[in-house]
C-alpha cells in the first residue's frame, strides 16, 4: 500500500519476518584495528551463545582496518539478531551478509597424510584432481596444500582420510562479493 | 597540561557539576587533579556504592552520572553497578585507575584487566595507551553514554598516563567514532503503516517501558494515548512515564503486574510495544505469550527488536520522534473510537473483578502494602521513591502512584539489592529540592549500610522507609509458594538494631510497629534534619501478588 492512502492496514495481513534462514551465512566484517576489538566480537558471541563455524581475521588495503571473515550456521542462529548485535560494537565499522551467488569464498587448507610408498601414487592423484599442492615430503608423509571452497575441502579430507590423516589446518573462509559485469 | 589535569577540564566540557568516587594508589593522580576540580566529588564508602550513586544522579537528572575508583578491587567493585547500569540503560561513565603501564600484564599489585572483566557489561570501553587519549576518550565516553540506548562507558586510565604532559586544547565538535551512528529519526512509512495497523486494530495495548523515560517522551506518550481511547500499561521501568491515577492507565504489567494489564495484552489484538524489551519478567512464557497480537515494536536499539517477539511492524527510533510522528500520522486517519468501545467494556470488568488489593490486619499490625499507601500519604505522591529489588520494590510499583518520569528509581533489569541507598543518595544530589526517599529492604540495606557515611558526612538528606520484615523476603515467598515450605537461609533474625545502627552513622533514627502511628512516624522522619530512617515492622510473611509464576503464561496469574 502506498503510504497516505485512506486505507487501513489490515491486522491478519501483518507478517513478522522469520528468524532462521536454515543456511550457513558468510559475514564479512571491517572493523578498527584496534587492540581488543576479536576479544569484543568473540565475547558477544560467547555470551549470546552464537557459534561461530569458521573465523578468519586479516589486514586490508587499509592499516587502520581490519577484516573479519566468520561463518555461522542460519539454520541454529538467526543471522539478524547477531548481525544487529555486531553493529553495537563501537569498533565495528560495517557488516555485510555476504550473498552466496554473488560471493567468492575460499578457504585454504594444509593436510600432513600417511603416504607409504605403495599409497603415494593415489594421493598424488588426488591431489592433482583437487588441484592441491604437494608442499612437504618425508620419508612416511605428504603435506599438501588446498585452496578452494569449503566444501572442496570437506571432499579432499573424505578422499585423504582412509588413507591415514595426521594432521590437518584450516584457516576458516574469506569472503569477497563478485564484481559486477560492468565494473 | 598534566594529564589529570585535562580529564577533569575533559569534565567540566561535559558539564560535570558532580562525580562519586574512592581514591586509591593507580588513581592518585587524578584525586590530585580532583583537589583543583570545578565540580564536587563526593567520596563513597565503596565504590559500589559511588557506582549506584551514579546511577540514581543520571536516573533522577537525565544527565551523564560519574563515578571513579581505583584499579584492581576499586575497578571489581564497580562490577555491580556497570551490570546495572547495562541492564538498565543508564547513561554512566566510570574512569578507573589502573597500574602502571609497565606493570600491566605482569599482574602487579592491585592490577586487574577491568577493560576485560567488563567487557560484556559495558556499552562502551576505553583503555588509555597514550596520555593524550585522556581528554579525548573522555569526551567520547560522554557520547556514547548519553546518545542512542544510554549506557555505561568505562575508561581504564594507567597511573603512569595521568601523571603525563600533554597539550591540551578543549575538544570541538562530535568525536570521531566512525562505527558508532545511533539511529534517532524513525522511518516514517514504517510509521505509517504502524498507524493505519492501530486505527483498525479493536482490542490495542499500548506497552511502554523505560525508553520513554530515557527518551524524555512521556509528554509525547500521553498525547499519543490520549488522542485516541487507547489502554496503556508499562513497565517496572517505565512508571511514572504514564500517569497512575489516567483514567486510560491499566497498571504495571508482568510478574507482579495487574491482572488487568496482563489479561489485556493476552487478548490484545495489536500491541504497540515503545521503549520495551519483552523481558522474561513481562513475557512469562514466550510461546504463549499475547498469543492473538500482532506487534509493533519501537525501539532506538535495533537488536532489541524481534530478539525476543518478532515485529510485524519493526520501528527503530528515538522514542520522542517516533510517538510525535505516530501521532499526527494516526490523527490524520480520524480513527473511530466507538470501536474500541467493546474492549473498554471488558477491561472496565477486569478492573472490576480484580482490583489490587490485599487483606489489611484489624490490630497494631502494619501490613507491607499499607505501609506504601501511608508512604504516599505522608509524601503525597510527590517523592522521588527509590528501592531495591525484591517485594517491597513490587508493592511500591503497585501501590505508590507514579505520575511523573524519573519519579522511580530502582534496579529493573538487574535486580541488585542495596541499589537504594545509594541511588538515593545520586538522585538527591542531582534534585536538592525535591524529597528523596529510599524505600529500602532490610535485606538489601545491610548490604551497603556503609552509605550511611557518605549521606551523613556530606549532609545529603536522604530519608530511608525500611520495610523490616526480617526476610529475604521474595526469596522466602517463592520458597513457600514453590519450595515446599522448605526455608532455607531466607530468615534474617533481629540483627542489626536499625534504629541504633542509623544513629551510630549519625542519621536520625525512628522505629514504627503501630500502624496507627505510621503516618506521623513518617512524616517526622521527613521531617527531621538530615538524613534519616524509619524502621518500619511489617508482617513478617506477608506475599505479594497477584503473580505470574516464573515459566507460566498471563492468564495462569495467581493470588
Amino acid at each position: 500500500m502506498e503510504a497516505g492512502t485512506p486505507e487501513l492496514v489490515k491486522l491478519e495481513d501483518l507478517e513478522a519476518s522469520r528468524a532462521l534462514t536454515g543456511r550457513k551465512h558468510v559475514l564479512s566484517l571491517l572493523v578498527e584495528n584496534k587492540p581488543g576489538v576479536l576479544a569484543r566480537i568473540a565475547g558477544l558471541f560467547s555470551r549470546r551463545g552464537f557459534n561461530i563455524d569458521t573465523l578468519a581475521v586479516g589486514p586490508t588495503d587499509d592499516p587502520d582496518v581490519s577484516r573479519i571473515t566468520l561463518t555461522l550456521d542460519g539454520a541454529v542462529h538467526p543471522i539478524d539478531q547477531v548481525t544487529k548485535q555486531l553493529h553495537k560494537l563501537v569498533n565495528v565499522l560495517k557488516i555485510r551478509d555476504m550473498e552466496p551467488d554473488q560471493t567468492i569464498s575460499r578457504e585454504m587448507a594444509l593436510f600432513r597424510v600417511q603416504a607409504a610408498v605403495d599409497g603415494r601414487a593415489e594421493i598424488m592423484h588426488f591431489a592433482e584432481i583437487f588441484r592441491a599442492k604437494i608442499v612437504d615430503v618425508s620419508r612416511r608423509t605428504l603435506t599438501i596444500e588446498v585452496t578452494g571452497s569449503n566444501d572442496k575441502i570437506d571432499a579432499f579430507e573424505r578422499m585423504v582420510r582412509p588413507h591415514g590423516l595426521i594432521e590437518m589446518a584450516r584457516t576458516g573462509e574469506v569472503a569477497i562479493a563478485r564484481s559486477r559485469p560492468d565494473q | 597540561m598534566r594529564a589529570a589535569d585535562a580529564l577533569c577540564e575533559a569534565l567540566k566540557a561535559e558539564g560535570v557539576e558532580h562525580v562519586f568516587g574512592i581514591p586509591g594508589g593507580a588513581n592518585l593522580p587524578t584525586y590530585d587533579a580532583i583537589y583543583d576540580a570545578e565540580f564536587t566529588h563526593i567520596q563513597a564508602r565503596h565504590e559500589q556504592g559511588a557506582g549506584h550513586a551514579a546511577e540514581g544522579y543520571a536516573k533522577a537528572s537525565g544527565r551523564v552520572g560519574v563515578a571513579f575508583a581505583t584499579s584492581g578491587p576499586g575497578a571489581t567493585n564497580l562490577v555491580t553497578a556497570i551490570t546495572d547500569a547495562m541492564l538498565d540503560s543508564v547513561p554512566t561513565v566510570f574512569i578507573t585507575g589502573q597500574v602502571r603501564t609497565d606493570l600491566i600484564g605482569t599482574d602487579g599489585f592491585q592490577e586487574a584487566d577491568v577493560t576485560g572483566i567488563t567487557l560484556p557489561i559495558v556499552k562502551h570501553s576505553f583503555l588509555v595507551t597514550d596520555p593524550r587519549q585522556i581528554p579525548e576518550y573522555i569526551h567520547a565516553a560522554f557520547h556514547i553514554a548519553s546518545t542512542g540506548r544510554p549506557g555505561p562507558v568505562l575508561v581504564d586510565v594507567p597511573q603512569d598516563l595521568s601523571r603525563a604532559d600533554i597539550e591540551y586544547e578543549p575538544a570541538e565538535g562530535r568525536p570521531n567514532l566512525p562505527g558508532y551512528k545511533p539511529p534517532t529519526e524513525g522511518n516514517i512509512k514504517q510509521i505509517r503503516l504502524a498507524a493505519k495497523a492501530l486505527a483498525n486494530a479493536q482490542r490495542p495495548v499500548v506497552y511502554a517501558g523505560g525508553g520513554i523515560v530515557n527518551a524524555d517522551a512521556s509528554a509525547e506518550l500521553i498525547e499519543f494515548a490520549t488522542s485516541d481511547k487507547l489502554p496503556v500499561t508499562l513497565t517496572v521501568m517505565g512508571l511514572g512515564a504514564f500517569p497512575a491515577p489516567h483514567d486510560q492507565w491499566l497498571g504495571m504489567l508482568g510478574m507482579h503486574g495487574t491482572r488487568t494489564a496482563n489479561y489485556a495484552m493476552d487478548n490484545a489484538d495489536l500491541i504497540l510495544a515503545i521503549g520495551a524489551r519483552f523481558d522474561d519478567r513481562i513475557t512469562g512464557k514466550l510461546s504463549e505469550f499475547a498469543p492473538r497480537a500482532k506487534f509493533v515494536h519501537v525501539d532506538i536499539d535495533p537488536a532489541e527488536i524481534s530478539k525476543n517477539v518478532p515485529a510485524h511492524i519493526p520501528i527503530v527510533g528515538d522514542a520522542r520522534d517516533v510517538l510525535a510522528k505516530l501521532t499526527r500520522e494516526y490523527r490524520a486517519l480520524k480513527a473511530d473510537s466507538a470501536r474500541l468501545d467493546d474492549w473498554w467494556k471488558q477491561i472496565r470488568a477486569w478492573q472490576a473483578e480484580y482490583p489490587l488489593g490485599y487483606e489489611d490486619s484489624s490490630d497494631s499490625e502494619i501490613k507491607p502494602q499499607f505501609m506504601i499507601e501511608a508512604m504516599y500519604e505522608a509524601t503525597e505522591g510527590e517523592a522521588i521513591i527509590t528501592s531495591d529489588v525484591g517485594q517491597h520494590q513490587m508493592w511500591a510499583a503497585q501501590y505508590y502512584h507514579f505520575s511523573r518520569p524519573r519519579q522511580w528509581i530502582n534496579s529493573g533489569g538487574l535486580g541488585t539489592m542495596g541499589f537504594g541507598l545509594p541511588a538515593a543518595i545520586g538522585a538527591k544530589v542531582a534534585r536538592p529540592d525535591d524529597t528523596v526517599v529510599c524505600l529500602a529492604g532490610d535485606g538489601s540495606l545491610v548490604m551497603v549500610c556503609q552509605e550511611f557515611a557518605t549521606a551523613a558526612v556530606h549532609d545529603i538528606p536522604v530519608k530511608v522507609f525500611l520495610m523490616n520484615n526480617g526476610h529475604f523476603g521474595m526469596v522466602r515467598q517463592w520458597q513457600e509458594l514453590f519450595w515446599d515450605g522448605r526455608y532455607s537461609s531466607v530468615e534474617m533474625g533481629d540483627s542489626p538494631d536499625w534504629v541504633k545502627l542509623a544513629e551510630a552513622f549519625g542519621w536520625t533514627g525512628m522505629r514504627c510497629a503501630d500502624k496507627r502511628q505510621l503516618k506521623d512516624a513518617m512524616r517526622a522522619t521527613l521531617d527531621a534534619e538530615g538524613p534519616a530512617l524509619l524502621d518500619v515492622q511489617v508482617s513478617k510473611t506477608e506475599n505479594c501478588f497477584p503473580m505470574i509464576p516464573a515459566g507460566a503464561a498471563a492468564r495462569d496469574m495467581v493470588g
